[in-house]
């Protein structure tokens, strides 16, 4: 079984962002860039499925300049088998990424597709879903392994919802245990991200929304995107790294995959958000009221 | 408190280790079997008192014996004298301990506290795990891919095509990409790159801002007094080092050289006959408490036949084999001194911008015992560097040289440039002002150290990085000579002498150590240098106190008030730390190690009121009140800018600087 991983490479998380004089976009010239961090955590998936046994080759795959190449040798340096690289210097929006994705998938035909949930350059959360639907694949997104005993606002809420539980996997014989300690059935205890069932062809996820944790159970091909908890992505040791080097990567372009970068969305202007503006420290209720009145004009 | 079995190897231990004279180890050895005599009939009577007593008696009986024997034990309670280097990692944590346990409550525990013990940390120093490390094996590690790292990286590759060769090159750098953590001034000599790579124009080297003026002004409150300048830039550029060294590392990459950023070489490697054989990367995934967490793994072994330290000016490896292998005595060199250096990198007005102006100052703000100055250079892309530099040997406890660098940017002659831009870049480092005085044996066995390591800084024209350059070249000729040719490292001292570095350094020797007598007299003493002396004088001026012993008690000064920053020219510490990009993993122990954690609050808050919390460009030394309303040292160690300030600085030499996780550390990009 395939898995095939979809990388970004995207301006470092602890990089100080600076808009260009033009207001055309944000400088990235001479600014460290590193591998999207959820697309870290989706490659650290995808290599313990594999760890297990329920999966035969992971790949990698990357879209953009020349320059993802490092990328994607982080990527192949982390654990991944091959990697893939779309050679393409114009911005590439979700729909783009989506389809290059659909077509990639023909040529590959993996039955698993993890992606973070979003690029923490534009956060857009749109690809993943976009794939799903080209697809007509399920999909389970916001992938997490949250505790009960964390702070996640849903579970004040929402303790012993029954509808909590519907897709729990009831025979657990042909379970794999990816990433988890203990398994008990219908509690809170442990939860259990991904897991995948080879025989019946499914894999369980949970979710990570708003109102808690929802497990959906997905038959297979599928597409999974994960969020901030769901691993802690394994470091790239120098043996591997070195390994990576004789890794195989396949170039394709946009035109080869019948893909047309064409934008119908224009960046018109980016700029910084506003200075924030220091507090004013009123001295009775009634000045209160007239700045609130006059000044911000919200009464 | 008792003396226990193990105490008495604690003690033998000590005893070789201070003195290897027939007198005083016959003393010892009847001073330990009194001891044991006492401990075998009964110690449980044995109070504190006697305790006490026969310490002091075998204190004092060692002490007489050291007096008039002729060993190095003369050194007995002063281990660490001035001039020799610290011999940190050489004592051993045993002797610590014995000195710790036994003298408590005496007045005497004062005197041993200055005996230099180091207290190695249990968790990253040894190889704890019993699990194995992966080892791969080149011909040349080189640790830091800095100007001095990539040079003699890429000179070694240039040697192997030309003499049909094969060498294999590793070069590991902590910093999360090569240039990460370089910053410099920087005004750039390009002497060593023309002869290491003639060709950097056609290449495209990030090199096209040629000095167009040079200023040195002497500032006042709110006067510029323009000086001859005393520099002679012409044929010199403004340049970025961090750009260069990143434009080096392709580079060297083209020529076959490996380099691996994000890995940091935690220790050495050393095999059964003291000879270093490689290094040691750190284990990652180690929380706080010292547990391995989920992504934990372990460090490899980098091994090579010929190691070169190119960790720039303090590396921590460097400073424990220089002091493993007395480096310094060995070079007749005198111990080193250091400046810090606090820049900004501004994106200014165009129509203020020149680009290539160069521009010194000296004076304002800092007072005639403080050496030190600014620095002004215009780059391209309307972007100036701005930065300040303060010597550590300074005085007053209460100097804080990131607000007086603050202060500085309000200067009238110098705001005029800032008004108008934004700062895009902040960054800190220390810097190496020995000069020629202080350069150690830089050769030991099975490496070398290079550039700002061993110190070939050149201070009256401030500018270091064309001699670290040189001096990686000539260590990677040597380096080829010792690996194809059976040649001797030690080849790579003579070469250093026959150079155009000891010339150079040689004659700009004596700068630096005249400020010593105040600025002033240094100033005459430089005028005099320049004009009419150029070094040829018999005399070598030598330094003055440690920079670590040269911190006043804080009852001597007042405490300095310095403006609040204003947010336009001036920022606050978080502000500015901000722009540097840095960033650890918060989840790790702190690479900020107190050898004593009971000094902070002993020593340094009460004698010296902290200056740890204000030399520190980063403020990752804070004291902050616990519950009991006492105040408490607080290592943020994620903010750390990795400029060892505290390494030097702290006036027990109490902070010791380790190396944390690789990849971690500030991010420059055009420092």
């Amino acid at each position: 079984m395939k898995i095939m991983v979809a990388i970004k490479r995207v301006i470092d998380y602890a990089v100080k962002i600076r808009v260009k004089p033009d207001k055309s976009g944000v400088v990235t010239q001479n600014v460290k860039m590193s591998m999207n961090p959820f697309c870290e955590i989706a490659l650290e998936e995808a290599l313990r499925i594999r760890e297990s046994g329920l999966a035969s080759e992971v790949v990698a795959v990357t879209m953009g300049p020349s320059q993802c190449l490092d990328t994607l040798r982080t990527g192949l340096a982390m654990g991944a088998d091959r990697g893939i690289h779309v050679d393409s210097t114009s911005a590439l929006h979700p729909l783009h990424v989506a389809k290059i994705l659909r077509n990639l998938v023909q040529i590959e035909k993996p039955s698993l597709i993890i992606l973070g949930k979003q690029a923490i350059d534009d956060d857009c959360n749109q690809t993943g879903q976009m794939v799903a639907g080209l697809l007509n694949w399920p999909q389970g997104t916001f992938a997490s392994k949250v505790s009960p005993s964390s702070n996640h606002p849903g579970f004040k809420n929402q303790a012993f919802a029954p509808t909590m539980w519907w897709g729990f996997p009831k025979d657990k014989s042909n379970m794999s245990q990816i990433g988890k300690k203990e398994y008990t059935h219908g509690t809170m205890k442990s939860l259990i991200g991904v897991v995948l069932d080879k025989e019946k062809e499914e894999v369980t996820v949970d979710r990570e929304v708003d109102d808690g944790i929802e497990t959906v159970q997905l038959k297979l091909p599928a597409v999974i995107t994960t969020d901030l908890r769901l691993n802690q992505p394994r470091y790239a040791t120098l043996p591997n790294i070195m390994k990576a080097k004789s890794k195989p990567i396949k170039k394709f372009t946009p035109q080869e995959l019948n893909v047309e970068i064409k934008s119908d969305l224009e960046i018109v202007e980016v700029t910084e958000p506003p200075k924030r503006k220091a507090g004013v420290m009123v001295s009775s209720v009634d000045e209160l009221i007239e700045k609130l009145k006059n000044e911000a004009k919200v009464i | 408190m008792h003396f226990k079995r193990s105490d008495f190897k604690i003690i033998k231990n000590y005893i070789a280790e201070i003195g290897d004279d027939d007198v005083s180890y016959v003393l010892s050895t009847f001073t330990i079997t009194y001891i044991r005599v006492e401990k075998e009939h009964g110690s449980e009577i044995v109070t504190n008192q006697l305790h006490f007593n026969h310490c002091f008696l075998f204190f004092t009986m060692l002490k007489f014996c050291s007096i008039f024997s002729k060993s190095k034990s003369k050194n007995l309670f002063l281990l660490r004298s001035r001039t020799k280097s610290t011999s940190r990692s050489q004592s051993s944590p045993a002797a610590y301990t014995f000195s710790r346990r036994i003298f408590p409550y005496s007045k005497h525990s004062s005197l041993l506290a200055r005996v230099s013990i180091s207290r190695v940390p249990p968790s990253r120093s040894f190889a704890t795990d019993s699990e194995a490390r992966d080892s791969i094996e080149y011909d040349v590690v080189v640790v830091g891919a800095g100007p001095a790292g990539l040079s003699a990286a890429i000179r070694l590759k240039q040697l192997c095509h030309q003499k049909g060769a094969d060498l294999s090159v590793c070069v590991v750098e902590k910093g999360a990409e090569v240039g990460a953590h370089i910053i410099s001034g920087n005004v750039f000599e390009p002497r060593a790159l023309d002869e290491l790579l003639p060709q950097w124009k056609q290449e495209e080297a990030p090199i096209n801002t040629p000095v167009s003026s040079d200023k040195f002004w002497f500032l006042t409150k709110n006067r510029a007094i323009s000086l001859p300048s005393p520099f002679h830039n012409k044929g010199n550029y403004v340049i970025s080092l961090s750009q260069l060294v990143r434009w080096l590392g392709a580079k060297a990459e083209e020529l076959g050289v490996e380099i691996y950023p994000g890995f940091a070489a935690s220790e050495i490697l050393y095999d059964a006959n003291n000879k270093v054989i490689g290094i040691g990367t750190n284990d990652m995934g180690i929380a706080k408490d010292g547990s391995k967490k989920e992504n934990f793994q372990r460090g490899v072994e980098v091994k090579g036949r010929i190691t070169l330290l190119a960790e720039g000016c303090r590396g921590s490896l460097s400073e424990k084999i220089i002091g493993r292998y007395n480096l310094r005595e060995k070079g007749g060199a005198e111990h080193q001194t250091y400046a810090l250096g606090i820049k900004e990198v501004w994106e200014i007005d165009e129509r203020k911008h020149q680009p290539g102006a160069v521009l010194h100052t000296l004076g304002w703000p800092l007072d005639h015992k403080t050496y030190g100055g600014s620095f002004l250079y215009h780059m391209k892309d309307n972007q100036i560097s701005i930065g300040f530099v303060v010597a550590l040997n300074y005085q007053n406890p209460f100097m804080n040289p990131y607000e007086e660098f603050q202060k500085f940017k309000h200067h009238p002659a110098i705001r005029q440039y800032l008004e108008g831009g934004t700062v895009i870049q902040y960054g800190a480092r220390t810097l190496n002002e020995g000069g020629f005085q202080s350069i150690p044996y830089p050769v030991f066995p099975g490496g070398a150290i290079i550039g700002c390591s061993a110190g070939f800084l050149n201070v009256p024209k401030i500018k270091g990085t064309h001699t670290a350059m040189k001096s990686g070249m000539l260590a990677a000729e040597v380096t080829f000579g010792v690996l194809n040719e059976g040649l001797d490292m030690d080849m790579y001292w003579k070469a250093l002498r026959n150079s155009w570095i000891w010339d150079e350094l040689y004659k700009a020797r004596n700068y630096r150590p005249a400020f010593e007598y105040g600025l002033i007299p240094g100033l005459a003493l430089s005028g005099l240098e320049h004009y009419l002396l150029r070094g040829k004088h018999p005399f070598t001026l030598k330094h003055g106190k440690a920079d670590h012993e040269a911190t006043n008690a804080a009852q001597l000064h007042s405490p300095i008030q310095y403006p609040k920053a204003d947010g336009v020219l001036s920022f606050d510490v978080p502000t500015s730390l901000h722009r540097s990009n840095t960033n650890h993993e918060h989840d790790q122990p702190p690479h900020l190690r107190l050898r004593d954690p009971k000094i902070p609050e002993t020593v340094n808050l009460p004698v010296y009121a902290a200056p740890e919390s204000r030399y520190c460009p980063a403020r990752v030394y804070e004291y902050v009140a616990d519950e009991h309303n006492q105040l408490k040292l607080q290592i943020n160690a994620q903010n750390c800018l990795h400029c060892k300030a505290c390494d030097i600085k702290d006036p027990k030499q109490n902070i010791e600087w380790t190396v944390p996780e690789g990849g971690g550390g500030p991010g420059y990009s055009v420092m």
